[in-house]
């Protein structure tokens, strides 16, 4: 049974210009310790997604699902109170940017200890303790000075380290990051990738990492979800989807990449836009955009096809190695 | 101790094709910040650039690369006449940046910013956007100036009726379009782009990157291209200049540093660098700590507390930036890495 098991998600928000579903018919399951990366552009809806599975959909937002459950519990129907319990517990989350995800009015170690409080009951110097411990493991030195720091006084890589430190303080099952490292730079970005996967790894825990960047994907995923327009396209082992790419958008993305330029000058482009909010295609999501889109591609919602090593929502899907769309 | 006039010669420039003329040359520039850091301290001081010199040809690109905080938008700001030098000349087609009237140099030199949402006046149409340049700097008449706009439009690949939209109606690689219009607008000889794809989706990313390939090869502009982005740096580039610190590390045509670099930083930022090839990637770790505070550099070395290779030279002796295997490096053991 997978740990977390999501099958047909929707989130729609209520806009002035009518219902926005930025989330539509997404599938989804994450393995016991496993590192599922999340990749597509901006308004793909891979963030909103994660926060559906946190409950941090405001009220303007609808969710539905056929089936949504973290190790056997339904998130569906869980009451505010067990919903507390569980987020910041088995499921934790870090997010985007961490200078603004801390609170400036409190310490580094307060916030650290409050989680430790309110989930593992431990009394005032055990959590003193295990906050030492955490800051230790997340790689902050002289942990035991940096607890009465404020956030300001940390830098951004810093700020990251005590947020993802907060993140595993009761050991989770699951952590999700939403572009953990976007902020930061590379350096310090390959110090928290180092750093996550190594939790990862140790605590035998599952991450979702939700990023823009492929190369962030391609070093740290086992499997890997591309999202489009609200829906996932193509889902597949992280190597086999980088080298054979089957969904024409994925392929797409990937030839635009500098890196696989090869010496080419001019870099090969997706013609047009991401649809906005009124202006989704019938059939597949991608058809206006897709060099390979026929007549049946307009038609009717396209469904996941499953091959040998993943899924792609094509009729179409390319066939080559390297993804050229032919 | 820095990069002279003499190394300028035999380092960058020289290994790719000289046939087109140097537009700009900046020999040994310095901007230093003064900090007030109360009543009872004395003022410190923030050595934001110091000594960077470099050389840009028409039709080329010249990519600044380094983590924030390492001055590359301080040197855009030197370089596009925003700021002041502390020190140091620059040079547009030989002659000294003093002999010019502020105007004429403006024409000269335009920039563009990263993020296109911060860098248009939400007020103001494309069209009103992208003749106010023409406006303070010419005498172009109204119509003059309205045709000029519809042209550069035409160039970067926008319709004549977006004219009289507003930003807002724009996407981001739309709107970085236009900013790249606007930048165009005097006929510039040189371009400073400061991260201009970094706030931009992949595909979107590319779009930019081949219109601003297109636009250089028609007007033989020179890119001061600023980037943390190895990838896109490896793509536009012919030269690369790899600042930490507010000083230059490495300095050398791309293919050079790009086979080998010589300088530890350099090594550790490709290897940072994530990339979705799943050969023969460098298995260097990432620096240990952080960037250290410019108010209070390390001596010697600016990087040797964070590199591995770092001996008690590094501590006390601050490495000069020196010829070594075509191009300029500043690391007391370039010629030992491998």
């Amino acid at each position: 049974m997978p740990l977390l098991d999501i099958r047909n998600l929707s989130v729609e928000f209520a806009t002035r210009s009518g219902t926005f579903r930025a989330v539509d018919g997404v599938d989804l399951h994450v393995e016991e310790g496993e590192v599922l990366g999340i990749v597509g552009e901006s308004g793909s809806g891979k963030s909103v997604t994660s926060l559906a599975v946190m409950g941090l959909i405001g009220h303007n937002g609808r969710i539905v699902a056929d089936r949504m459950e973290f190790a056997g519990t339904d998130l569906r129907s869980l009451s505010p109170r067990q919903r507390r319990r569980l987020t910041g517990k088995d499921v934790a989350m870090v997010f985007q940017e961490p200078m603004s995800s801390l609170n400036p009015c409190f310490t580094v170690g307060f916030q650290i200890m409050e989680t430790l409080k309110v989930h593992e009951g431990l009394d005032r110097a055990q959590r003193r303790r295990r906050a030492i411990e955490l800051l230790d493991q997340v790689g902050i030195p002289d942990p035991e000075s940096r607890l009465s720091a404020f956030p300001h006084q940390l830098s951004g890589g810093m700020s990251q380290r005590v947020m993802i430190a907060m993140a595993i303080a009761c050991s989770p099952r699951l952590l999700i990051a939403d572009e953990p490292t976007t902020a930061l730079d590379v350096t310090i970005q390959k110090q928290i990738l180092d750093l996550l996967v190594s939790l990862q790894r140790d605590r035998g825990m599952a991450l979702v990492l939700i990023t823009h960047d492929m190369g962030v994907v391609a070093e740290t995923a086992h499997r890997v979800a591309v999202m489009y327009a609200g829906q996932v396209v193509e889902t597949r082992p992280a190597r086999a989807l980088f080298e054979a790419p089957r969904h024409p958008y994925t392929g797409a993305l990937l030839d635009a990449l500098p890196e696989r330029a090869l010496g080419r000058r001019r870099l090969p482009t997706i013609p047009g836009v991401v649809p906005g909010i009124a202006d989704r295609p019938p059939g597949c999501v991608f058809n206006p955009r897709c060099p390979k889109a026929q007549a049946d591609c307009r038609m009717g919602p396209i469904p996941m096809f499953p091959d040998e090593t993943g899924a792609a929502r094509c009729l179409h899907p390319l066939r080559q190695v390297g993804g050229q769309a032919a | 101790m820095t990069g002279t006039a003499m190394d300028m010669r035999q380092g960058p420039g020289s290994g790719t094709e000289t046939a087109s003329p140097v537009v700009l040359e900046a020999r040994d520039l310095k901007r230093y910040y003064s900090i007030r850091r109360g009543m009872f301290a004395a003022d410190a001081t923030v050595k934001a650039v110091d000594g960077v010199s470099f050389a840009l040809r028409a039709g080329s690109t010249l990519a600044v690369v380094g983590e924030s905080g390492c001055g590359k938008s301080t040197l855009a700001r030197v370089v596009t006449l925003i700021d002041e030098p502390t020190s140091g000349e620059m040079r547009f087609d030989g002659r000294l940046a003093a002999e010019f009237d502020g105007r004429t140099l403006r024409r000269k030199v335009q920039m563009i910013f990263q993020n296109p949402y911060g860098s248009l006046n939400p007020r103001k149409k494309v069209g009103q956007i992208l003749e106010e340049p023409l406006e303070i700097n010419t005498s172009l008449s109204k119509a003059e100036r309205r045709e000029r706009a519809h042209v550069i439009m035409a160039k970067v690949g926008m319709r004549p009726d977006q004219y009289d939209r507003y930003p807002h109606m724009f996407s981001g690689g739309q709107r970085q379009r236009i900013a790249i219009a606007r930048a165009l607008m005097l006929n510039p000889e040189v371009v400073v782009a400061d991260e201009p794809v970094s706030a931009l989706d992949v595909s979107i990313q590319a779009q930019v990157l081949n219109l601003m390939m297109d636009l250089q090869e028609e007007f033989k502009l020179a890119y001061l291209f600023i980037s943390h982005d190895l990838s896109v740096v490896r793509h536009i580039a012919e030269d690369v200049l790899v600042m930490y610190l507010g000083k230059p590390v490495e300095h050398g045509p791309k293919e050079t540093i790009f086979a080998r670099a010589r300088h530890p930083y350099t090594r550790t930022l490709l290897a940072a660098t994530p990339r979705v090839a799943f050969e023969d990637k460098p298995q260097i770790p990432p620096p240990k700590g952080e960037l250290p505070s410019p108010l209070n550099p390390p001596p010697g070395c600016a990087y040797h507390r964070r590199c591995p290779f770092a001996t008690e030279r590094c501590a006390t002796e601050v490495p000069p930036l020196r010829p070594v295997d075509g191009r300029l490096v500043a690391c007391h053991y370039a010629e030992q890495m491998a």
